[in-house]
């Protein structure tokens, strides 16, 4: 099933299906891990259309909701 | 020789910089920008060389000041260390093949290699030398493990000029990654799980309130030890001393006056005296460096151990109705310390648009240690009810200030992007030194402005000049502000140093509603001389017009509705 990286529940993984947005956009978020055929996992989304936090590559990496909505994710569990 | 440290955000770095370079650390401005870069000497065989701490960056394609200022550097460096971190490979592999295309002689330093022993990570060291061509060096940079061996291999560091596109960049990432590293399957492990709980709001709120509170208490504890043990006595010890100055100096007349001030009671009073060598010595050493050096030695350790991205993340969709991101808390913490190094942190914000805001919000409505020993000093005897009304009201305006900004600014605020660190302790070495450097940022920029200030007090009382102002500014000082004509000088020498205009206030007599005015007023209307400095620096003329019109306008009109409030 896909779903936006915003509309992840805590704890859910999937696998980033792709990345919708300009090219500057897509290259600064794979400066962080964010890009095509990685596996992240949804730590928390904040409140209020706070930023989520997700853990790519063992690290953890805040996102702002506005980016969020421009990641597909395939969920996977 | 010229050695820059390069590497992506949080790999350590500073804790390196620290460990090669010795004492004689000098921050300086970049040519033409608010960025700083710290530069140390270290000694290779007989030779000396520079070493340069570059601020950190993800890639050489800039999105950051910080960033931009990165790549300008790097055509002057003669040899590169690029600091990877070994739990984090990919993402760190992709600058080192940029800088491998930049012609520039590179060794990479394998940081955190024990983190990443820790997390199951292990990486074919020899194998990664060869698929990059230069040295790679495995270190531990916190207990110094393998910095002398990256020493010793300088000499080795080797230039390419490759060339590729950012998707054969990648590419070629992901093949040395997957040819030299192998991870073990492991759980989350317990700074891990407490990383996340203080991200999650459930958890992270409460934990956030009881951090902020105990490092308020924690300030509070060393600032007052430190006055009651160290500066009280010495400025006890000094009075004998200050007193048989004024004797020598006749006890009266225009020198007496700038160097003693006046005699109160026949005594010297180091807050109301007014001299050079009273109360200007008195106000910074005594009644706002231990503050100063309590607030950054606490504010440094929890910068380093990695809490402050976290605190960003939680307050971050506030923070964007004034219109910046959860990052802009870490220049508004910052700037309680001292507005200037808070303001030059505000470079992690990407924008002119929020670097705005954040050094108008700061210069409005958040309280150097300089105002706030005034506001502590006069109005902290009226109890917490009196200091009270000031913090509300400077929160509010705040508040207010940064919401109409937000509305009235073109343009909007980018989204929060960033790593959150893992916590580790902080290397003491590193600490401490950046705190050492804050201080000396302090001293050098205070010292001067306080002595000028009282100098200037004092001439221009002689000359008559206080009292013309005075009479000048008295529409809207006794008119507006509900202030005794006599109050107007301290707002005038509080355009150079605010805390010297605690001083002034005093032998005046103000009722507690009158000093609550005086003191949010003399927070509010200007930035100290030094903070207008860095605000003309990174907005020129047109956006310090603006920035200070801003504050001047705001404080008129908040301290007359005050006033109306409160009735005076």
């Amino acid at each position: 099933m896909r779903k936006l990286l915003v509309e992840l529940r805590a704890g859910e993984s999937g696998i980033i299906a792709g990345v919708t947005g300009g090219f500057g956009l897509q290259r600064r978020l794979a400066t962080l891990g964010i890009k095509i055929n990685k596996k992240v996992r949804m730590i928390t989304a904040q409140p209020f259309r706070g930023p989520v936090v997700v853990e790519v590559d063992g690290a953890r990496v805040a996102i702002g909701m506005g980016i969020a909505w421009k990641v597909l994710v395939e969920v996977t569990k | 020789m010229r050695i820059l440290l390069m590497g992506n955000p949080n790999v350590g770095k500073s804790v390196v910089f620290s460990r090669l370079t010795g004492t004689s650390v000098v921050v300086s401005n970049y040519p033409g920008t608010t960025v700083e870069f710290t530069k140390g000497t270290m000694k290779i065989g007989e030779k000396k060389a520079d070493v340069i701490d570059v601020p950190g960056t993800y890639t050489l394609e800039p999105t950051t000041r910080a960033e931009e200022v990165a790549v300008e550097m790097l055509k002057e460096g003669d040899v590169v260390i690029d600091i990877v971190d070994a739990t984090n490979l990919e993402r760190n592999l992709y600058l080192t093949l940029q800088l491998l295309e930049k012609k520039v002689p590179v060794i990479v330093a394998l940081n955190l290699s024990d983190e990443a022993k820790h997390k199951g990570i292990t990486i074919d060291v020899k194998k990664l030398e060869k698929l990059l061509d230069v040295p790679v060096v495995p270190t531990v940079a916190i207990t110094g493990e393998g910095l002398k061996k990256l020493v010793s291999r300088l000499p080795e560091a080797k230039a390419h000029a490759y060339r590729h596109t950012d998707e054969q960049r990648w590419e070629k990432v992901g093949k040395i990654v997957e040819d030299v590293q192998s991870v073990a399957h492991r759980h989350h492990t317990l700074a891990e799980r407490l990383g996340d709980a203080t991200v999650r709001p459930l958890t992270g709120i409460p934990i956030a309130i009881g951090i902020v509170t105990l490092m308020f208490l924690v300030i509070r504890f060393i600032g007052e030890g430190l006055i009651a043990n160290v500066f009280d006595p010495a400025f006890g010890a000094y009075e004998p001393v200050a007193m048989r100055m004024s004797e020598a100096l006749g006890s009266g007349g225009l020198l007496h006056n700038i160097v003693i001030g006046n005699l109160i009671d026949g005594g010297i009073d180091f807050t109301q005296s007014m001299g050079l060598l009273t109360t200007g010595i008195f106000v910074p050493f005594a009644m706002v460096l231990p503050y100063v050096f309590a607030f950054y030695l606490v504010l440094g350790f929890l910068e380093d151990s990695g809490y402050l991205p976290r605190l960003g993340v939680l307050v971050d969709s506030g923070m964007h109705r004034v219109g910046m991101h959860g990052l802009a808390v870490v220049p508004m913490l910052l700037g309680l310390g001292c507005n200037v190094p808070g303001a030059l942190s505000s470079r992690i914000l990407e924008t002119q648009r929020q670097r705005f805001i954040a050094l108008t919000l700061m210069g409005i409505a958040v309280p150097c240690m300089a105002q706030l020993a005034i506001i502590f000093g006069l109005v902290g005897p009226y109890g917490i009810g009196a200091l009270a009304m000031v913090f509300a009201t400077l929160f509010v305006v705040w508040v207010v200030i940064g919401l109409l900004l937000n509305k009235v600014l073109a343009g909007e605020s980018p989204e929060m992007f960033t790593e959150i660190p893992p916590y580790r302790m902080p290397y003491w070495g590193a600490t401490l030194k950046k705190l050492w450097m804050r201080i000396r940022h302090f001293l050098t920029t205070a010292i001067p402005f306080v002595l000028l200030g009282v100098l200037l007090v004092n001439v221009l009382y002689t000359l008559g000049i206080i009292d013309f102002m005075g009479d000048i500014a008295s529409p809207v000082v006794v008119g507006l502000l509900g202030l005794p004509p006599a109050a107007a000088g301290a707002l005038i020498i509080g355009f150079l140093r605010k805390d010297v205009a605690v001083g002034m206030l005093l032998p005046l007599g103000l009722s507690m509603q009158q000093l609550v005015v005086a003191s949010v007023v003399l927070a509010m209307y200007f930035p100290c001389v030094a903070t207008f400095a860095i605000l003309f620096k990174e907005f020129g003329i047109k956006g310090t017009i603006k920035s200070t019109s801003i504050m001047i306008g705001m404080a008129l009109l908040v301290g007359t509705l005050l006033r109306l409030v409160l009735g005076v």
